[in-house]
C-alpha cells in the first residue's frame, strides 16, 4: 500500500498551479485535503504522473456567505463550513449534511470542493449542490468557466472537470423565503458513506402550502438524484400532507443498485423513508418551527 | 506501598508507553532495513504458467526477485501441518510461494526486495505472470458438490471429517433419543465469516550476522519459541544460533499464533543470502486476502426435548469452510463440536463435521476459536425449544444446567488438548440468576409493552457459554532478583496488548513480598526465555501466571534460606515485606532482598559497593564450606514450569436489549449485560477490559462483519471501509458482574479470559432481534437490509 512513482508539485500562486496542471495534462492530479485521494494513492487504484498540491496557493480557503448564497473555496475545510455561522445562517442544509460526512478528523483536513470533484454518488456534498442548483467556478490557464450542478456530475466518481482545470470554489444558493432543508441518511456505522440518504428542500407559499418540494438521494444512482415532487404534494397545506405518500413517488423514480451492504429493496425502501423523514422536516422548518 | 497484589486493579503499567508512542512495533524497527513486498495471486484459482520479472529488473534500488524455484531444501517444500489429527485424512498446507498452482486470492507467488517498500512495490507491479484460471470453489454449497476440487488429490473437497457420538442414559444414542422425545426440531444455521483484524498487521525483520553465523528475527507473532524453532528446521540451522524475539504486538487475537507464515522464513532466509538486514510489514490489503479468516460455518441441527425443555438427544452435522489450506488442523470444529455443549446436560449427542476446503483465504482460529458458532448452534437451540414450548428462555436453559454439586462433570467427550472435557468448577444457576438481575429480565415484559404503546419495537436475548481455558502441555517463568533489589521476570509466551507486564508483575509482586515498581517482565524473547508454547486459548495468565507463581515461590524459599543464615534465624520465622526479609513480629531484624542476592552469588571481584559484601575476602561465609553449597546454584533466581492435567473451564452469560427500528430496519443495542467467571482475578479491571474488547468484536460478528467473496473467489471488501468492524459508536457501554469459582486445577486458582466476552455475542444479538421482531433468525451477522428482508418474507 505505497503509491506508485508521481513528481510532486507545491504551487504557490494560483498562475502556478494552472502553469503545472496545463502542462500535466491528464497525468495531473490537483491535493487539496487528500482524504480521498491518498488511500487510492497507496492502493494503487489510481496513477497520477503529477500532483499538484494547492494547500500553498493563497486565496482558496475563503467562505463567502450573503444573502445570494454561500461561495465556499478550493481549500476551505468541512469543518471550517460547518461551524461557519454565516454559512449556516444563508444555507442551513450545508451544516445539515457537513455534520453527516465521515468523522471530524477526516472533516479537519477534507474539502467541500474535493468532495464536490471527488463526485462520489455516496457522498453527501455533491447531493447538497445538486438539490440546490448551485455550480462549481472551474479555472485552467484558458480562464474560468461556471458549470451548474447538473451538468457537473456526469457519473460515478466522474465530474465535468477537464484535465489541466482547477475546481477554484462552488456556490450553494439560498433558498427563497419560507423555505426548510433538512438531510436524512442511514449509515451502517456512524459517518460511513450512507447506504442511503436524502437531502430535502421545501418552500411554502404564502397560504403555507407547498410551492417548491425537492430531494435529492444519495447512494441510489450514478449521480446524485434529484427530483422535484412538488406535485405529489398536491395543493394541501404543509401541515396535512401525507409525507410516506410522497415518499412513495421518490421510490417510484429511483432505481438503485444492490451491493455487499445492502439489496437494491432495501435501498428503494429506506430512500422512501428518509425522504418523507426530509421532507417533513424541511416542511417544519420552511414554516419556522424546530424540527 | 503494599505488595499484595493479587486480585487488585491495577491499573496497566504498559499503557503509558504505548498510547504515547513509545511501543516499540515490528515496523519500528529496523531502520535502513531492506524491504520485502510479494507479488499475490488475482485469481482464487490458476495454473501458473510463466513468470516475467525482466520489466522489473530496470527498478532502481531493486536487490533482489524470488520464486519458488529459487528456494533451497527444506524451504521449498510445504509449510508445516502444525496439529495433526487422525481424522484430518487430507490435510494440505501452501509453499511458502506458490508452486505451479494458486488456490486463494492472496497467496504469495514472488518474493521482491529493495532498498525500501515503495521501489518493491514498484517492481511487483511490474513483474508479469502468466496464469491459467481454473475453476474456484468458493462456498460450503459448492464445495460439498465436490464437482471442482481445491486440490486435486482431495476427493469431494473433504479434508476432515469426525464422528463424536456421546451417549446418553443408558447407553441410548443421540438419534434414538431424540425419535422417542415428546417434542422434536429440527433446522439449519450459517454463520458467515470474519477475521482476527489486529491493529497491526503480520510483520518480520531479520538481522544475520555473517561473522557469528546467528540469526535474529523479529516478528509480530504469538509464539516465538515456535516460530524460532520452525526457522531453524527450514534454514538448517542449529538452533542456539537463531533467536526470535516478539516486539510489542499490536494485537493477534489468533491470526498470529499460525506459524511459520510464508514470510517467517522467506524474510529470514533472503537476509542471510543476501546478508543484509531484511524487513517486511504486512499491510492492510495484504491481511485482508493472505492472513487468516475464520467462523463460516452451516449447521444442521435436530433435538428432542419433553415438556421441560429439558434436551434428550442432540444432533448436530457441520459443515466448516476452512479455506484452501489446514496448517492448523481442525482446531476450530473440534471447539465447535465439543464446546457446543456450554453449561448443559443434553442427554444423548451426537456431532459429526466435515472440514471442507474451498478457494478461499484458509481458516484458523480467531478469539473465541470455533465457541462463537458452537454457542450459537446451543443458544438458538435453547430459544428455539423455549419458543415451542412457550416457556421462558431461561428457564429452559435452567433446565439443563449442570448443577453446581456436579463438579468435576464430564462431558464425555475429547477436547481440543486431546484430553477429556471434564469441567472443573462453575456455578450456572447462580450466574444466571445474577444476570437476570443485572439486565431486569423478569421486568422486561412490562418494558417492551411500554415500548410498544410509543410504537417502539425493543427486545431481549441471552446466552451462556463455558469456554475451555488455559490448555497445555506448558508453560514455564523465569525470576532473577539481582543485586540491587529488581526482580526480573521473564516467560516464554508473548503478549498482544492482553497487560501481561501488568498481571505477571502483580503476581511476582504478591509472591516474593517486593513493590510492583521493582518487577519487570519479559515475554516473547526466546534469549531470555527458550521453552514455550503461546499465547492463545485464553492460557497465558493460567499457564505463565502459575509458573511465574510456582518459580516465585523458588526464589522465596532461597531467599528465605540465605537470610537465615545472615539473621541468624529460623527461615520458617521470616517473612518479605516491601522487599525487606524480616523475622515475623520483628521489623529490626531484617535484611533487604537486595543485599540476599548479593550474598546468594559469592564473588571473586567487586565491581560496585554491593559486590564488595560478596567478595572473597569479605568475611561474609563460613570458610569450612564451599562457597556455593552442594545442590545450590549462585544467583537469586529460581525457574518453574506449570502443566496441567488438563484445562480449566471459564463460563459466562450475556443478555442484551436491542431496539430495531420498524421503518429502516436499523438494530442499535441498547443495553449489554455481561456475568463472567473465570475464576479467581488477578486483576479484574484488565478481566473487564478483556470482556469489552470481546463483547465489540462480538458485536462485529453480530452486526456488521462479513468476508463478501464473490462467484470467482474475490473477497469484495478487502478494506476497512467495506469490512465493517465496529467503532466506539457502535459499541454499547457494558454492564458486568463477576461470579468467582476458584478452578481446583492450579495453585492460583485462576481460570483464562482472553476470548470470553466475544463467544456469545451474535447468539445474544439473535435472541434479542427475533424477541423485538418477532421473526426466526438463523443466520448470522444481521443487517439492516437482511432485517428488511426476512420483514418481507414474513
Amino acid at each position: 500500500m505505497k503509491p506508485p512513482p508521481f513528481v510532486y508539485h507545491g504551487p504557490a500562486t494560483l498562475g502556478e498551479a494552472l502553469d503545472v496542471l496545463a502542462e500535466a495534462g491528464p497525468g495531473g492530479k490537483v491535493l487539496a485535503g487528500g482524504q480521498s485521494l491518498i488511500p487510492l494513492l497507496n492502493m494503487r487504484l489510481a496513477a497520477p504522473a503529477h500532483i499538484v498540491d494547492v494547500n500553498r496557493v493563497p486565496g482558496l480557503e475563503g467562505i463567502e456567505a450573503g444573502p445570494p448564497g454561500v461561495r465556499v473555496g478550493a481549500l476551505a475545510r468541512h469543518a471550517a463550513v460547518e461551524r461557519s455561522p454565516g454559512a449556516a445562517a444563508a444555507q442551513p442544509l450545508l451544516r445539515q449534511a457537513l455534520r453527516l460526512v465521515a468523522h471530524p478528523v477526516i472533516r479537519n483536513r477534507g474539502t467541500v470542493v474535493g468532495s464536490l470533484v471527488h463526485a462520489d454518488p455516496a457522498a453527501e456534498m455533491p447531493a447538497v449542490l445538486a438539490l440546490l442548483g448551485g455550480s462549481v467556478r472551474l479555472a485552467s490557464r484558458g480562464g474560468e468557466r461556471e458549470v451548474p450542478a447538473a451538468e457537473f456530475f456526469t457519473g460515478p466518481m466522474e465530474s465535468a472537470l477537464r484535465p489541466g482545470e482547477l475546481a477554484l470554489s462552488a456556490f450553494f444558493p439560498a433558498l427563497p423565503p419560507r423555505s426548510g432543508t433538512a438531510f436524512h441518511e442511514v449509515a451502517r456505522r456512524h459517518g460511513d458513506y450512507a447506504v442511503a440518504g436524502v437531502a430535502a428542500a421545501v418552500t411554502l407559499d404564502e397560504d403555507l402550502r407547498v410551492a417548491a418540494a425537492r430531494v435529492a438521494c444519495v447512494s441510489v444512482g450514478p449521480v446524485p438524484v434529484v427530483l422535484d415532487v412538488t406535485a405529489a404534494c398536491g395543493p394541501r397545506p404543509a401541515a396535512s400532507i401525507k409525507w410516506e405518500a410522497v415518499a412513495e413517488a421518490v421510490r417510484d423514480r429511483i432505481d438503485p443498485e444492490g451491493d455487499i451492504h445492502a439489496t437494491a429493496d432495501y435501498r428503494r425502501h429506506l430512500a422512501g423513508v428518509l425522504a418523507a423523514r426530509a421532507l417533513r422536516d424541511a416542511a417544519s422548518a420552511a414554516r419556522g418551527e424546530e424540527s | 506501598m503494599t505488595t499484595k497484589l493479587f486480585g487488585e486493579p491495577v491499573r496497566r503499567r504498559e499503557d503509558g508507553r504505548l498510547i504515547t508512542g513509545q511501543g516499540r512495533y515490528l515496523d519500528d524497527l529496523g531502520e535502513g532495513a531492506l524491504a520485502a513486498a510479494f507479488v499475490r495471486s488475482p485469481h482464487a484459482h490458476a495454473r501458473i504458467l510463466d513468470i516475467d520479472v525482466s520489466a522489473a529488473l530496470d527498478v532502481e534500488g531493486l536487490v533482489a526477485i524470488y520464486t519458488w524455484e529459487d528456494l533451497p531444501g527444506a524451504l521449498a517444500e510445504p509449510l508445516p501441518l502444525l496439529i495433526p489429527h487422525p481424522a484430518l485424512t487430507h490435510g494440505r498446507t501452501a509453499y511458502p510461494l506458490a508452486r505451479e498452482i494458486v488456490r486463494h486470492v492472496g497467496e504469495p507467488v514472488v518474493m521482491v526486495v529493495a532498498r525500501d517498500r515503495y521501489l518493491a512495490e514498484d517492481a511487483c507491479a511490474l513483474i508479469r505472470v502468466d496464469y491459467e484460471i481454473l475453476k474456484p470453489v468458493v462456498g460450503i454449497e459448492e464445495a460439498v458438490r465436490g464437482v471442482h476440487l481445491v486440490h486435486e488429490d482431495v476427493p469431494g473437497n473433504v479434508g476432515a471429517h469426525l464422528v463424536q457420538e456421546v451417549p446418553g442414559p443408558g447407553g441410548v444414542t443421540a438419534r434414538d433419543a431424540i425419535a422417542a422425545a415428546p417434542h422434536t426440531l429440527e433446522f439449519r444455521l450459517d454463520i458467515e465469516r470474519s477475521a482476527c483484524m489486529p491493529l497491526e498487521g503480520k510483520g518480520v525483520y531479520a538481522r544475520w550476522d555473517a561473522d557469528d553465523g546467528s540469526l535474529r528475527v523479529y516478528s509480530s507473532t504469538q509464539t516465538s519459541t515456535s516460530v524460532r524453532m520452525a526457522i531453524a528446521a527450514k534454514l538448517g540451522l542449529p538452533l542456539p544460533k537463531v533467536e526470535v524475539v516478539a516486539p510489542d504486538v499490536g494485537g493477534g487475537f489468533g491470526v498470529k499464533i499460525v506459524h511459520p507464515w510464508p514470510e517467517e522464513v522467506l524474510v529470514p532466509w533472503a537476509a542471510r543470502l543476501l546478508n543484509r538486514e531484511v524487513k517486511w510489514a504486512e499491510d492492510r490489503r495484504e491481511h485482508f486476502v493472505s492472513s487468516s479468516h475464520e467462523r463460516g460455518q452451516v449447521q444442521h441441527v435436530r433435538v428432542g426435548f419433553d415438556d421441560e425443555g429439558r434436551v434428550l438427544g442432540l444432533d448436530v452435522e457441520i459443515l466448516h469452510d476452512h479455506g484452501a489450506y489446514t496448517p492448523y488442523g481442525i482446531i476450530v470444529p473440534i471447539i465447535t463440536s465439543t464446546q457446543l455443549l456450554g453449561p448443559y446436560k443434553v442427554g444423548a449427542y451426537r456431532v459429526e463435521f466435515s472440514s471442507i476446503y474451498t478457494n478461499t483465504v484458509q481458516v484458523t482460529p480467531y478469539r473465541g476459536a470455533g465457541r462463537p458458532q458452537g454457542v450459537f448452534c446451543m443458544e438458538r437451540t435453547m430459544d428455539r425449544i423455549a419458543a415451542h414450548l412457550g416457556r421462558d428462555r431461561t428457564a429452559v436453559r435452567a433446565a439443563n444446567f449442570i448443577q453446581p454439586d456436579e463438579f468435576p462433570y464430564d462431558q464425555g467427550m475429547t477436547f481440543q488438548d486431546g484430553r477429556p472435557l471434564i469441567y472443573d468448577s462453575g456455578d450456572y444457576p447462580e450466574a444466571l440468576r445474577l444476570l437476570k438481575e443485572l439486565i431486569g429480565w423478569d421486568s422486561f415484559p412490562e418494558e417492551k409493552a411500554r415500548a410498544a404503546a410509543e410504537g417502539r419495537r425493543i427486545g431481549i436475548g441471552v446466552g451462556c457459554y463455558v469456554e475451555g481455558t488455559g490448555v497445555g502441555p506448558y508453560e514455564g517463568g523465569h525470576v532473577q532478583v539481582t543485586s540491587d533489589g529488581r526482580v526480573h521476570v521473564s516467560t516464554g509466551l508473548t503478549s498482544q496488548g492482553q497487560g501481561h507486564e501488568t498481571v505477571f508483575a502483580q503476581i511476582a509482586a504478591t509472591e516474593l513480598g517486593v513493590p510492583i515498581e521493582k518487577v519487570s517482565v519479559v515475554t516473547g524473547d526466546t534469549r531470555r526465555f527458550g521453552y514455550a508454547v503461546g499465547t492463545f486459548a485464553s492460557r497465558a495468565a493460567v499457564m505463565s501466571g502459575n509458573a511465574i507463581a510456582l518459580a516465585c515461590r523458588k526464589v522465596r524459599e532461597k531467599a528465605l534460606r540465605i537470610a537465615a543464615e545472615a539473621l541468624e534465624a529460623d527461615p520458617r520465622d521470616l517473612e518479605i515485606t516491601d522487599g525487606m526479609v524480616h523475622v515475623a513480629g520483628v521489623p529490626s531484624a531484617s535484611i533487604p532482598l537486595a543485599t540476599v542476592a548479593v550474598l546468594s552469588n559469592p564473588l571473586r571481584y567487586a565491581f560496585d559497593e554491593e559486590a564488595r559484601r560478596a567478595t572473597q575476602f569479605a568475611g561474609a561465609a563460613s570458610d569450612d564450606r564451599p562457597p556455593v553449597a552442594e545442590g545450590e546454584e549462585p544467583g537469586l533466581e529460581g525457574r518453574d514450569y506449570y502443566s496441567p492435567v488438563r484445562s480449566t473451564f471459564a463460563a459466562g452469560m450475556h443478555a442484551a436489549i436491542v431496539e430495531t427500528d420498524r421503518d429502516t430496519a436499523e438494530i442499535r443495542i441498547l443495553r449489554y449485560a455481561v456475568v463472567h467467571d473465570c475464576g479467581k482475578l488477578i486483576n479484574p479491571m484488565i478481566v473487564e477490559g478483556q470482556i469489552h474488547g470481546g463483547v465489540a468484536q462480538g458485536v462485529g460478528g453480530a452486526l456488521y462483519e462479513k468476508m463478501a467473496y464473490d462467484e470467482h473467489g474475490q473477497l469484495l471488501n478487502a478494506s476497512f471501509m467495506d469490512f465493517l468492524m465496529p467503532y466506539a459508536t457502535e459499541v454499547p457501554r457494558i454492564e458486568t458482574a463477576h461470579l468467582e469459582t476458584p478452578s481446583p486445577l492450579n495453585p492460583l486458582g485462576i481460570k483464562g479470559a482472553g476470548e470470553a466476552g466475544v463467544i456469545p455475542v451474535s447468539a445474544v444479538i439473535a435472541g434479542a432481534v427475533e424477541d423485538a421482531e418477532d421473526i426466526t433468525i438463523a443466520r448470522m451477522p444481521i443487517s439492516p437490509s437482511d432485517l428488511y428482508a426476512l420483514r418481507q418474507d414474513r
